[in-house]
Protein backbone atom coordinates (compact mmCIF):
# COMPACT_ATOMS: atom_id res chain seq x y z
CA UNK A 1 0.00 0.00 0.00
CA UNK A 2 1.46 3.41 -0.88
CA UNK A 3 1.85 5.72 2.20
CA UNK A 4 -0.13 8.64 0.15
CA UNK A 5 -2.46 8.26 -2.74
CA UNK A 6 -4.17 10.95 -4.00
CA UNK A 7 -7.45 10.03 -6.58
CA UNK A 8 -9.10 12.84 -8.67
CA UNK A 9 -8.07 15.95 -6.28
CA UNK A 10 -10.20 18.70 -7.17
CA UNK A 11 -9.99 22.26 -5.29
CA UNK A 12 -11.80 25.58 -5.77
CA UNK A 13 -11.13 28.81 -4.28
CA UNK A 14 -14.51 30.11 -4.38
CA UNK A 15 -15.88 29.71 -7.00
CA UNK A 16 -13.09 28.86 -9.20
CA UNK A 17 -11.45 25.27 -9.04
CA UNK A 18 -7.91 25.97 -9.64
CA UNK A 19 -7.17 21.90 -9.50
CA UNK A 20 -8.67 19.86 -11.91
CA UNK A 21 -8.49 16.40 -10.94
CA UNK A 22 -5.18 14.92 -10.16
CA UNK A 23 -3.79 11.38 -9.07
CA UNK A 24 -0.47 10.97 -6.85
CA UNK A 25 0.89 7.97 -5.42
CA UNK A 26 4.07 8.82 -2.71
CA UNK A 27 5.35 5.03 -1.38
CA UNK A 28 7.07 4.96 2.28
CA UNK A 29 11.04 5.95 1.74
CA UNK A 30 10.07 7.99 -1.49
CA UNK A 31 11.79 11.26 -2.72
CA UNK A 32 9.06 12.77 -4.79
CA UNK A 33 9.12 16.10 -6.19
CA UNK A 34 6.63 18.24 -7.92
CA UNK A 35 7.16 20.75 -10.54
CA UNK A 36 5.68 23.39 -12.42
CA UNK A 37 5.33 26.99 -13.14
CA UNK A 38 3.74 29.42 -11.21
CA UNK A 39 0.04 28.94 -10.68
CA UNK A 40 0.14 25.76 -11.58
CA UNK A 41 -1.18 24.68 -7.64
CA UNK A 42 1.80 22.90 -6.58
CA UNK A 43 0.88 24.60 -3.21
CA UNK A 44 -2.52 24.28 -3.00
CA UNK A 45 -1.86 20.56 -4.04
CA UNK A 46 0.25 20.35 -0.65
CA UNK A 47 -2.39 22.24 1.44
CA UNK A 48 -5.13 20.22 0.44
CA UNK A 49 -2.84 16.68 1.83
CA UNK A 50 -2.46 18.98 4.79
CA UNK A 51 -6.01 19.24 5.36
CA UNK A 52 -5.68 23.35 5.42
CA UNK A 53 -7.84 23.39 2.03
CA UNK A 54 -10.94 21.50 1.40
CA UNK A 55 -10.90 19.37 -1.84
CA UNK A 56 -14.21 19.57 -3.51
CA UNK A 57 -14.01 16.43 -5.22
CA UNK A 58 -11.72 13.46 -4.69
CA UNK A 59 -9.79 11.26 -1.99
CA UNK A 60 -6.56 11.72 0.07
CA UNK A 61 -5.78 8.51 1.78
CA UNK A 62 -2.46 8.28 3.94
CA UNK A 63 -1.93 4.70 5.19
CA UNK A 64 -5.22 3.12 5.51
CA UNK A 65 -7.27 6.25 6.93
CA UNK A 66 -8.94 8.26 4.32
CA UNK A 67 -8.05 12.31 5.22
CA UNK A 68 -9.38 14.76 2.93
CA UNK A 69 -12.21 15.85 5.46
CA UNK A 70 -9.80 15.72 7.97
CA UNK A 71 -8.68 19.24 10.47
CA UNK A 72 -5.32 19.90 9.62
CA UNK A 73 -4.53 19.52 13.02
CA UNK A 74 -5.41 16.08 12.44
CA UNK A 75 -3.53 15.33 9.95
CA UNK A 76 -0.37 16.38 11.80
CA UNK A 77 -1.08 14.06 14.57
CA UNK A 78 -1.27 11.05 11.41
CA UNK A 79 2.46 12.09 10.56
CA UNK A 80 2.46 14.79 7.70
CA UNK A 81 4.30 17.36 8.41
CA UNK A 82 4.54 20.92 5.97
CA UNK A 83 7.25 23.47 5.75
CA UNK A 84 5.03 25.99 3.61
CA UNK A 85 5.62 28.59 1.19
CA UNK A 86 7.62 31.59 2.48
CA UNK A 87 8.51 29.03 5.68
CA UNK A 88 6.25 30.87 8.07
CA UNK A 89 8.32 30.50 11.08
CA UNK A 90 6.66 32.70 14.07
CA UNK A 91 8.87 35.24 13.71
CA UNK A 92 7.95 37.09 17.32
CA UNK A 93 8.98 33.88 19.66
CA UNK A 94 11.93 32.37 19.85
CA UNK A 95 14.09 29.74 17.88
CA UNK A 96 13.54 27.51 20.84
CA UNK A 97 9.95 28.01 21.44
CA UNK A 98 8.96 27.75 17.08
CA UNK A 99 11.06 24.44 17.92
CA UNK A 100 8.67 23.50 20.74
CA UNK A 101 5.91 24.46 18.61
CA UNK A 102 6.58 21.72 16.03
CA UNK A 103 6.39 18.83 18.61
CA UNK A 104 2.83 20.69 19.78
CA UNK A 105 0.90 17.19 18.68
CA UNK A 106 3.78 14.84 20.71
CA UNK A 107 3.57 13.77 24.32
CA UNK A 108 6.37 12.13 24.67
CA UNK A 109 8.92 13.88 26.22
CA UNK A 110 11.82 11.99 26.15
CA UNK A 111 11.39 10.86 22.68
CA UNK A 112 10.89 14.81 21.79
CA UNK A 113 13.92 15.77 23.20
CA UNK A 114 15.99 13.24 21.32
CA UNK A 115 13.88 14.82 18.70
CA UNK A 116 15.27 18.45 18.99
CA UNK A 117 18.66 17.10 19.91
CA UNK A 118 18.72 15.40 16.33
CA UNK A 119 17.57 18.80 14.67
CA UNK A 120 19.89 20.50 16.24
CA UNK A 121 22.69 18.52 15.42
CA UNK A 122 21.42 18.56 11.58
CA UNK A 123 21.11 22.47 11.67
CA UNK A 124 24.24 23.79 14.82
CA UNK A 125 23.31 27.32 14.01
CA UNK A 126 19.32 26.77 15.01
CA UNK A 127 21.24 25.66 18.46
CA UNK A 128 23.79 28.45 18.81
CA UNK A 129 20.57 31.37 18.17
CA UNK A 130 17.93 29.18 20.45
CA UNK A 131 17.56 32.26 22.58
CA UNK A 132 16.71 34.51 19.69
CA UNK A 133 13.50 35.51 17.88
CA UNK A 134 12.83 33.78 14.81
CA UNK A 135 12.53 36.72 12.98
CA UNK A 136 16.11 37.81 13.26
CA UNK A 137 17.16 34.93 11.69
CA UNK A 138 18.55 35.55 8.22
CA UNK A 139 16.38 33.59 5.34
CA UNK A 140 18.53 30.73 4.99
CA UNK A 141 18.58 30.39 8.87
CA UNK A 142 14.60 30.80 8.57
CA UNK A 143 14.39 27.57 6.43
CA UNK A 144 16.49 25.14 8.78
CA UNK A 145 13.97 26.52 11.47
CA UNK A 146 11.35 25.88 9.17
CA UNK A 147 12.57 22.48 8.58
CA UNK A 148 13.35 22.02 11.67
CA UNK A 149 10.44 22.72 13.20
CA UNK A 150 7.98 20.68 10.77
CA UNK A 151 10.41 17.29 11.59
CA UNK A 152 9.87 18.23 15.36
CA UNK A 153 6.34 16.52 14.74
CA UNK A 154 8.30 12.77 13.87
CA UNK A 155 6.45 12.93 10.48
CA UNK A 156 6.38 9.84 8.58
CA UNK A 157 6.16 12.59 5.35
CA UNK A 158 7.12 15.93 4.66
CA UNK A 159 5.74 17.94 2.49
CA UNK A 160 8.18 20.96 1.61
CA UNK A 161 6.92 24.00 -0.66
CA UNK A 162 9.77 25.73 -2.55
CA UNK A 163 12.73 25.30 0.44
CA UNK A 164 15.30 26.58 -2.10
CA UNK A 165 13.22 30.23 -2.64
CA UNK A 166 15.76 33.24 -2.42
CA UNK A 167 18.64 31.36 -1.18
CA UNK A 168 21.88 31.49 -2.55
CA UNK A 169 23.14 28.39 -4.36
CA UNK A 170 25.84 27.45 -1.92
CA UNK A 171 22.88 27.44 0.54
CA UNK A 172 20.35 25.52 -1.85
CA UNK A 173 22.74 22.54 -2.12
CA UNK A 174 23.37 22.14 2.02
CA UNK A 175 19.79 22.01 2.41
CA UNK A 176 18.96 19.39 -0.03
CA UNK A 177 22.05 17.37 1.40
CA UNK A 178 20.61 17.60 4.66
CA UNK A 179 16.92 16.63 2.81
CA UNK A 180 19.04 13.41 1.58
CA UNK A 181 19.91 12.59 4.87
CA UNK A 182 16.07 13.62 6.51
CA UNK A 183 14.90 10.48 3.82
CA UNK A 184 17.80 8.56 4.74
CA UNK A 185 16.68 8.47 8.00
CA UNK A 186 13.25 7.01 6.76
CA UNK A 187 11.21 10.07 6.33
CA UNK A 188 9.41 9.94 2.53
CA UNK A 189 9.60 13.47 1.66
CA UNK A 190 7.13 15.43 -1.17
CA UNK A 191 9.34 18.32 -2.24
CA UNK A 192 7.99 21.21 -4.09
CA UNK A 193 10.39 23.10 -6.16
CA UNK A 194 11.06 25.61 -9.33
CA UNK A 195 14.75 24.83 -8.64
CA UNK A 196 13.67 21.43 -10.94
CA UNK A 197 17.42 20.37 -11.65
CA UNK A 198 18.65 20.62 -7.98
CA UNK A 199 15.32 18.85 -7.18
CA UNK A 200 15.21 15.98 -9.72
CA UNK A 201 18.91 15.22 -8.37
CA UNK A 202 17.17 14.48 -5.61
CA UNK A 203 14.52 12.80 -6.19
CA UNK A 204 13.49 9.60 -6.85
CA UNK A 205 10.59 10.18 -9.18
CA UNK A 206 9.15 13.66 -9.94
CA UNK A 207 5.65 15.09 -11.25
CA UNK A 208 4.89 17.99 -13.51
CA UNK A 209 2.04 20.28 -13.22
CA UNK A 210 0.74 22.71 -14.99
CA UNK A 211 -2.96 24.57 -14.73
CA UNK A 212 -4.56 22.18 -12.18
CA UNK A 213 -3.65 19.37 -14.13
CA UNK A 214 -0.44 16.51 -13.70
CA UNK A 215 0.99 16.41 -17.48
CA UNK A 216 4.10 14.38 -16.69
CA UNK A 217 4.75 11.54 -14.55
CA UNK A 218 8.14 9.62 -14.75
CA UNK A 219 11.52 8.83 -12.95
CA UNK A 220 13.72 11.70 -12.24
CA UNK A 221 16.07 10.64 -14.20
CA UNK A 222 13.78 10.37 -17.07
CA UNK A 223 12.47 13.67 -16.77
CA UNK A 224 15.85 15.26 -16.77
CA UNK A 225 16.19 13.92 -20.45
CA UNK A 226 12.86 14.46 -21.07
CA UNK A 227 12.83 17.07 -24.13
CA UNK A 228 10.12 19.16 -23.06
CA UNK A 229 10.54 19.89 -19.09
CA UNK A 230 14.51 20.49 -20.40
CA UNK A 231 12.99 23.16 -22.68
CA UNK A 232 10.44 24.59 -19.71
CA UNK A 233 12.20 23.80 -16.21
CA UNK A 234 15.68 23.06 -16.81
CA UNK A 235 16.50 26.17 -19.02
CA UNK A 236 16.65 24.36 -22.17
CA UNK A 237 20.57 25.04 -22.51
CA UNK A 238 21.37 21.31 -21.98
CA UNK A 239 20.72 20.06 -25.04
CA UNK A 240 22.80 22.52 -27.07
CA UNK A 241 25.59 21.94 -24.51
CA UNK A 242 25.48 18.07 -25.36
CA UNK A 243 25.23 18.82 -28.84
CA UNK A 244 27.57 21.67 -28.83
CA UNK B 1 1.12 65.02 48.27
CA UNK B 2 -1.63 63.18 50.10
CA UNK B 3 -3.89 64.14 47.70
CA UNK B 4 -1.42 62.57 44.70
CA UNK B 5 -0.91 59.53 46.07
CA UNK B 6 -4.86 58.85 46.83
CA UNK B 7 -5.20 60.07 43.25
CA UNK B 8 -2.37 57.58 41.67
CA UNK B 9 -3.44 54.70 43.95
CA UNK B 10 -7.00 55.20 43.02
CA UNK B 11 -6.13 55.52 39.41
CA UNK B 12 -3.41 51.76 39.68
CA UNK B 13 -6.83 50.56 40.97
CA UNK B 14 -9.11 51.82 38.21
CA UNK B 15 -6.58 51.13 36.01
CA UNK B 16 -5.71 47.72 36.43
CA UNK B 17 -9.96 47.09 36.18
CA UNK B 18 -9.41 48.51 32.94
CA UNK B 19 -6.46 46.52 32.09
CA UNK B 20 -8.26 43.20 32.96
CA UNK B 21 -10.85 44.29 30.72
CA UNK B 22 -8.28 45.18 27.55
CA UNK B 23 -7.05 41.42 28.01
CA UNK B 24 -10.37 39.92 27.07
CA UNK B 25 -10.24 42.49 23.71
CA UNK B 26 -6.83 41.93 22.89
CA UNK B 27 -6.67 38.17 23.17
CA UNK B 28 -9.26 38.23 20.88
CA UNK B 29 -7.99 40.50 18.09
CA UNK B 30 -5.01 38.54 18.50
CA UNK B 31 -6.38 35.22 17.65
CA UNK B 32 -9.47 36.11 15.15
CA UNK B 33 -7.80 39.63 14.07
CA UNK B 34 -11.73 40.71 15.27
CA UNK B 35 -13.26 43.52 17.76
CA UNK B 36 -15.41 41.69 20.10
CA UNK B 37 -17.71 44.28 21.01
CA UNK B 38 -19.93 41.84 23.09
CA UNK B 39 -16.89 42.08 25.38
CA UNK B 40 -18.03 44.95 27.25
CA UNK B 41 -21.17 42.81 28.08
CA UNK B 42 -18.92 40.59 29.48
CA UNK B 43 -17.55 42.75 32.16
CA UNK B 44 -21.78 44.18 33.37
CA UNK B 45 -22.94 40.52 33.25
CA UNK B 46 -19.72 39.77 35.91
CA UNK B 47 -21.10 43.17 37.65
CA UNK B 48 -24.91 41.85 37.93
CA UNK B 49 -24.00 38.17 38.46
CA UNK B 50 -21.62 38.93 41.40
CA UNK B 51 -24.82 40.63 42.83
CA UNK B 52 -27.26 38.01 42.19
CA UNK B 53 -24.76 35.58 43.78
CA UNK B 54 -23.92 37.98 46.54
CA UNK B 55 -27.56 38.55 47.54
CA UNK B 56 -28.54 35.28 47.29
CA UNK B 57 -25.92 33.23 48.62
CA UNK B 58 -24.26 35.58 51.19
CA UNK B 59 -21.61 33.72 51.10
CA UNK B 60 -19.50 36.59 53.24
CA UNK B 61 -21.54 35.41 56.26
CA UNK B 62 -20.95 32.06 55.93
CA UNK B 63 -16.86 31.97 55.49
CA UNK B 64 -15.80 35.29 56.44
CA UNK B 65 -15.63 38.65 53.91
CA UNK B 66 -12.32 37.96 52.45
CA UNK B 67 -13.26 34.11 51.27
CA UNK B 68 -16.43 34.87 50.47
CA UNK B 69 -15.02 37.20 48.35
CA UNK B 70 -12.56 34.73 46.60
CA UNK B 71 -15.25 31.96 46.59
CA UNK B 72 -17.99 34.65 44.96
CA UNK B 73 -15.18 36.04 42.28
CA UNK B 74 -14.18 32.65 40.86
CA UNK B 75 -18.02 31.94 40.68
CA UNK B 76 -18.43 34.74 38.84
CA UNK B 77 -15.80 33.79 36.40
CA UNK B 78 -16.66 30.69 35.73
CA UNK B 79 -20.18 31.89 34.77
CA UNK B 80 -19.10 34.53 32.31
CA UNK B 81 -16.48 32.44 30.77
CA UNK B 82 -19.27 30.09 29.91
CA UNK B 83 -21.14 32.98 28.49
CA UNK B 84 -18.21 33.76 26.88
CA UNK B 85 -17.65 30.35 25.24
CA UNK B 86 -21.60 29.74 24.30
CA UNK B 87 -20.83 33.94 22.30
CA UNK B 88 -17.92 32.33 20.60
CA UNK B 89 -19.92 28.72 19.59
CA UNK B 90 -23.65 31.12 18.47
CA UNK B 91 -22.35 34.75 17.21
CA UNK B 92 -18.13 33.98 16.03
CA UNK B 93 -17.91 30.37 14.89
CA UNK B 94 -20.65 29.78 12.82
CA UNK B 95 -18.78 32.79 10.50
CA UNK B 96 -15.24 31.65 10.85
CA UNK B 97 -14.94 31.64 6.88
CA UNK B 98 -17.06 34.61 6.57
CA UNK B 99 -16.12 37.97 5.66
CA UNK B 100 -14.17 39.48 8.46
CA UNK B 101 -17.69 42.49 8.08
CA UNK B 102 -19.93 39.55 8.84
CA UNK B 103 -18.61 39.39 12.38
CA UNK B 104 -18.46 42.76 13.07
CA UNK B 105 -22.12 42.66 12.65
CA UNK B 106 -22.69 39.61 14.81
CA UNK B 107 -20.24 41.24 17.37
CA UNK B 108 -22.37 44.24 17.45
CA UNK B 109 -25.82 42.77 17.52
CA UNK B 110 -24.39 40.36 19.98
CA UNK B 111 -23.49 43.08 22.19
CA UNK B 112 -26.84 44.50 21.77
CA UNK B 113 -28.60 41.46 22.55
CA UNK B 114 -26.71 41.06 25.98
CA UNK B 115 -27.25 44.47 27.30
CA UNK B 116 -31.00 44.09 26.12
CA UNK B 117 -31.25 41.10 28.57
CA UNK B 118 -29.41 42.36 31.35
CA UNK B 119 -31.91 45.10 31.29
CA UNK B 120 -34.94 43.14 31.10
CA UNK B 121 -33.60 40.77 33.91
CA UNK B 122 -32.26 43.43 35.73
CA UNK B 123 -34.27 46.64 34.79
CA UNK B 124 -33.18 49.73 33.67
CA UNK B 125 -32.32 51.50 37.17
CA UNK B 126 -29.17 51.56 39.01
CA UNK B 127 -28.41 48.49 40.79
CA UNK B 128 -26.66 48.92 44.74
CA UNK B 129 -24.28 46.54 45.82
CA UNK B 130 -24.33 45.39 49.53
CA UNK B 131 -22.28 48.01 51.22
CA UNK B 132 -21.02 45.33 53.97
CA UNK B 133 -19.37 42.79 52.07
CA UNK B 134 -16.07 43.85 52.88
CA UNK B 135 -15.41 45.58 55.87
CA UNK B 136 -15.14 49.47 55.21
CA UNK B 137 -11.58 50.33 56.74
CA UNK B 138 -9.05 52.15 55.43
CA UNK B 139 -5.44 50.82 55.96
CA UNK B 140 -2.21 52.76 56.93
CA UNK B 141 0.60 52.11 54.14
CA UNK B 142 3.82 54.21 54.43
CA UNK B 143 1.55 56.86 56.56
CA UNK B 144 -0.95 56.87 53.23
CA UNK B 145 -4.98 55.88 54.40
CA UNK B 146 -6.06 53.80 51.97
CA UNK B 147 -9.39 52.11 51.66
CA UNK B 148 -9.38 48.25 51.99
CA UNK B 149 -11.28 47.67 48.80
CA UNK B 150 -8.51 49.55 46.59
CA UNK B 151 -5.92 47.23 48.13
CA UNK B 152 -8.12 43.97 47.32
CA UNK B 153 -8.97 45.23 43.45
CA UNK B 154 -5.31 46.27 42.76
CA UNK B 155 -3.90 42.67 44.79
CA UNK B 156 -6.31 40.97 43.00
CA UNK B 157 -6.05 41.98 39.44
CA UNK B 158 -2.19 41.87 39.60
CA UNK B 159 -2.61 38.45 41.00
CA UNK B 160 -4.84 37.60 38.07
CA UNK B 161 -2.81 39.43 35.37
CA UNK B 162 0.69 37.42 36.46
CA UNK B 163 -1.40 34.53 36.38
CA UNK B 164 -2.34 35.28 32.59
CA UNK B 165 1.40 35.83 31.91
CA UNK B 166 2.54 33.00 33.18
CA UNK B 167 0.19 30.79 31.01
CA UNK B 168 0.72 32.50 27.76
CA UNK B 169 4.08 32.50 28.30
CA UNK B 170 4.52 29.14 30.15
CA UNK B 171 2.23 26.48 28.79
CA UNK B 172 1.70 24.57 25.83
CA UNK B 173 -1.72 26.04 24.73
CA UNK B 174 -0.39 29.69 26.20
CA UNK B 175 2.46 28.98 23.06
CA UNK B 176 -0.13 28.00 21.06
CA UNK B 177 -2.62 30.89 21.64
CA UNK B 178 0.43 33.37 20.73
CA UNK B 179 1.35 31.21 17.87
CA UNK B 180 -2.89 31.28 16.66
CA UNK B 181 -2.01 34.94 16.89
CA UNK B 182 0.80 35.29 14.64
CA UNK B 183 0.29 33.17 11.75
CA UNK B 184 -3.21 30.91 12.05
CA UNK B 185 -2.57 28.96 8.89
CA UNK B 186 0.96 27.88 10.19
CA UNK B 187 -0.36 27.55 13.37
CA UNK B 188 -2.63 24.46 12.13
CA UNK B 189 0.37 23.05 10.48
CA UNK B 190 2.24 22.49 13.32
CA UNK B 191 -0.75 20.73 14.52
CA UNK B 192 -2.91 23.17 16.51
CA UNK B 193 -6.61 22.86 16.84
CA UNK B 194 -7.68 26.66 16.11
CA UNK B 195 -10.72 26.44 17.24
CA UNK B 196 -9.96 24.99 20.66
CA UNK B 197 -7.53 28.23 20.93
CA UNK B 198 -10.45 30.54 20.17
CA UNK B 199 -12.86 28.79 22.70
CA UNK B 200 -9.83 28.72 25.51
CA UNK B 201 -9.18 33.43 24.32
CA UNK B 202 -13.40 33.19 25.05
CA UNK B 203 -13.35 31.24 28.36
CA UNK B 204 -10.07 33.39 29.78
CA UNK B 205 -11.38 37.19 28.19
CA UNK B 206 -14.46 36.81 29.64
CA UNK B 207 -13.66 35.52 32.86
CA UNK B 208 -11.39 38.45 33.62
CA UNK B 209 -13.90 40.73 32.27
CA UNK B 210 -16.39 39.65 34.35
CA UNK B 211 -13.83 39.93 37.28
CA UNK B 212 -13.94 43.15 36.53
CA UNK B 213 -17.29 43.99 36.55
CA UNK B 214 -17.61 42.26 40.01
CA UNK B 215 -14.50 44.57 40.87
CA UNK B 216 -16.66 47.92 40.01
CA UNK B 217 -19.59 46.83 41.53
CA UNK B 218 -17.56 46.20 44.98
CA UNK B 219 -15.69 49.42 44.49
CA UNK B 220 -18.10 51.82 43.38
CA UNK B 221 -20.75 50.19 44.73
CA UNK B 222 -23.80 50.62 42.24
CA UNK B 223 -24.15 49.37 38.72
CA UNK B 224 -26.14 49.93 35.94
CA UNK B 225 -26.80 48.07 32.51
CA UNK B 226 -25.31 50.86 29.91
CA UNK B 227 -21.72 50.44 32.50
CA UNK B 228 -20.06 48.57 29.64
CA UNK B 229 -20.03 51.08 27.02
CA UNK B 230 -18.33 53.63 29.43
CA UNK B 231 -15.30 50.64 30.52
CA UNK B 232 -15.66 48.88 27.50
CA UNK B 233 -14.73 52.11 25.61
CA UNK B 234 -11.98 52.66 28.35
CA UNK B 235 -10.28 49.45 28.11
CA UNK B 236 -10.43 49.31 24.38
CA UNK B 237 -8.48 52.40 24.11
CA UNK B 238 -6.17 50.76 26.86
CA UNK B 239 -5.24 47.77 24.39
CA UNK B 240 -4.98 50.58 21.28
CA UNK B 241 -2.82 51.76 23.84
CA UNK B 242 -0.54 49.07 24.75
CA UNK B 243 -0.61 47.86 21.12
CA UNK B 244 -3.63 45.59 20.47
CA UNK B 245 -3.00 41.86 20.28
CA UNK B 246 -0.13 42.31 22.38
CA UNK B 247 -1.18 40.95 26.24
CA UNK B 248 1.46 42.98 28.32
CA UNK B 249 0.40 45.78 25.93
CA UNK B 250 -2.80 45.74 27.43
CA UNK B 251 -1.55 45.85 30.94
CA UNK B 252 0.26 48.47 30.58
CA UNK B 253 -2.37 50.59 28.59
CA UNK B 254 -4.75 49.72 30.87
CA UNK B 255 -3.02 50.75 34.15
CA UNK B 256 -1.26 53.85 32.11
CA UNK B 257 -5.15 55.19 31.56
CA UNK B 258 -6.18 54.56 34.62
CA UNK B 259 -3.62 56.60 36.22
CA UNK B 260 -3.46 59.63 33.58
CA UNK B 261 -7.12 59.55 34.06
CA UNK B 262 -7.26 59.80 37.79
CA UNK B 263 -4.43 62.67 38.08
CA UNK B 264 -5.63 64.06 34.86
CA UNK B 265 -9.16 64.79 37.09
CA UNK B 266 -7.32 65.69 39.88
CA UNK B 267 -5.44 68.27 38.70
CA UNK B 268 -6.86 69.19 35.52
CA UNK B 269 -9.95 69.02 35.08
CA UNK B 270 -12.77 66.86 36.41
CA UNK B 271 -14.95 67.25 33.72
CA UNK B 272 -12.22 66.49 31.34
CA UNK B 273 -11.32 62.94 32.64
CA UNK B 274 -11.89 61.12 29.57
CA UNK B 275 -11.15 63.70 27.16
CA UNK B 276 -7.95 63.52 28.77
CA UNK B 277 -8.02 59.54 28.50
CA UNK B 278 -8.09 59.90 24.56
CA UNK B 279 -5.55 62.83 24.24
CA UNK B 280 -3.09 60.72 25.27
CA UNK B 281 -4.02 58.03 23.22
CA UNK B 282 -4.04 60.03 19.97
CA UNK B 283 -0.30 61.45 21.68
CA UNK B 284 0.78 58.07 21.92
CA UNK B 285 -0.28 56.87 18.37
CA UNK B 286 1.12 60.23 17.07
CA UNK B 287 4.31 59.24 18.54
CA UNK B 288 4.16 55.09 18.25
CA UNK B 289 1.10 54.21 15.89
CA UNK B 290 1.64 50.72 16.79
CA UNK B 291 1.09 51.37 20.18
CA UNK B 292 3.57 50.82 23.32
CA UNK B 293 4.49 47.31 23.19
CA UNK B 294 2.88 46.87 19.80
CA UNK B 295 6.22 46.67 17.69
CA UNK B 296 6.41 43.45 15.37
CA UNK B 297 9.93 42.03 14.41
CA UNK B 298 9.91 42.09 10.37
CA UNK B 299 10.01 38.60 8.99
CA UNK B 300 12.81 38.31 6.40
CA UNK B 301 11.39 36.91 2.83
N1 LIG C 1 -6.20 31.74 -1.34
C1 LIG C 1 -6.48 31.75 -2.67
N2 LIG C 1 -7.61 32.31 -3.11
C2 LIG C 1 -7.90 32.32 -4.43
N3 LIG C 1 -7.12 31.81 -5.37
C3 LIG C 1 -5.97 31.24 -5.00
C4 LIG C 1 -5.58 31.18 -3.63
N4 LIG C 1 -4.40 30.56 -3.55
C5 LIG C 1 -4.04 30.25 -4.81
N5 LIG C 1 -4.99 30.65 -5.68
C6 LIG C 1 -4.95 30.42 -7.14
O1 LIG C 1 -4.85 29.04 -7.36
C7 LIG C 1 -3.98 28.77 -8.42
C8 LIG C 1 -2.90 27.83 -7.94
O2 LIG C 1 -2.12 28.48 -6.96
P1 LIG C 1 -0.92 27.79 -6.18
O3 LIG C 1 -0.47 28.72 -5.15
O4 LIG C 1 -1.36 26.44 -5.76
O5 LIG C 1 0.16 27.64 -7.34
P2 LIG C 1 1.68 27.24 -7.23
O6 LIG C 1 1.88 26.18 -8.22
O7 LIG C 1 2.05 26.94 -5.84
O8 LIG C 1 2.39 28.57 -7.71
P3 LIG C 1 3.79 29.23 -7.24
O9 LIG C 1 4.86 28.50 -7.95
O10 LIG C 1 3.70 30.63 -7.69
O11 LIG C 1 3.88 29.10 -5.77
C9 LIG C 1 -3.44 30.12 -8.89
O12 LIG C 1 -4.19 30.48 -10.03
C10 LIG C 1 -3.73 31.04 -7.77
O13 LIG C 1 -3.98 32.33 -8.23
MG1 LIG D 1 3.28 27.82 -4.51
Amino acid sequence: MPLLQVNDLHVKYGNVEVIHGIDLTVREGEIVSILGANGAGKSTTLLAISGIVRPFKGEIRFRDVFIHKLPAHRTVELGIAQVPEGRRIFGTLTVQENVNLGAYVRRDAAETRKTEQWIYDLFPVLAERRHQLAGTLSGGEQQMLAIGRALMSQPRILLLDEPSLGLAPLLVRAIFQTLKEINASGVTIVLVEQNARAALKLAHRGYVMELGRIVIEDSAEALMANAEVEAAYLGGSGMEEKQG
Amino acid sequence: MEQFFQQLTNGLAVGSIYALIALGYTMVYGVLKLINFAHSDMFTLGAYLGLTLLTSLALTDHIGPLWGTVVLALMVMGLVAMVGALLDRVAYRPLRESPRLSAVVSALGASIFLQNTVMLIYGARYRVYPHDILPRVALDVFGLQIPLVRILILCASLTMMAMLYIFIQRTRIGTAIRAAAIDQGAARLMGIDVNRVILMVFLVGPALGGAAGLMVGLYYGQINFTMGWGYGLKAFTAAILGGIGNIPGAMLGGVLLGVVESLGAAYLSFAWKDAIAFCVLILILIVRPTGLLGERVAEKV
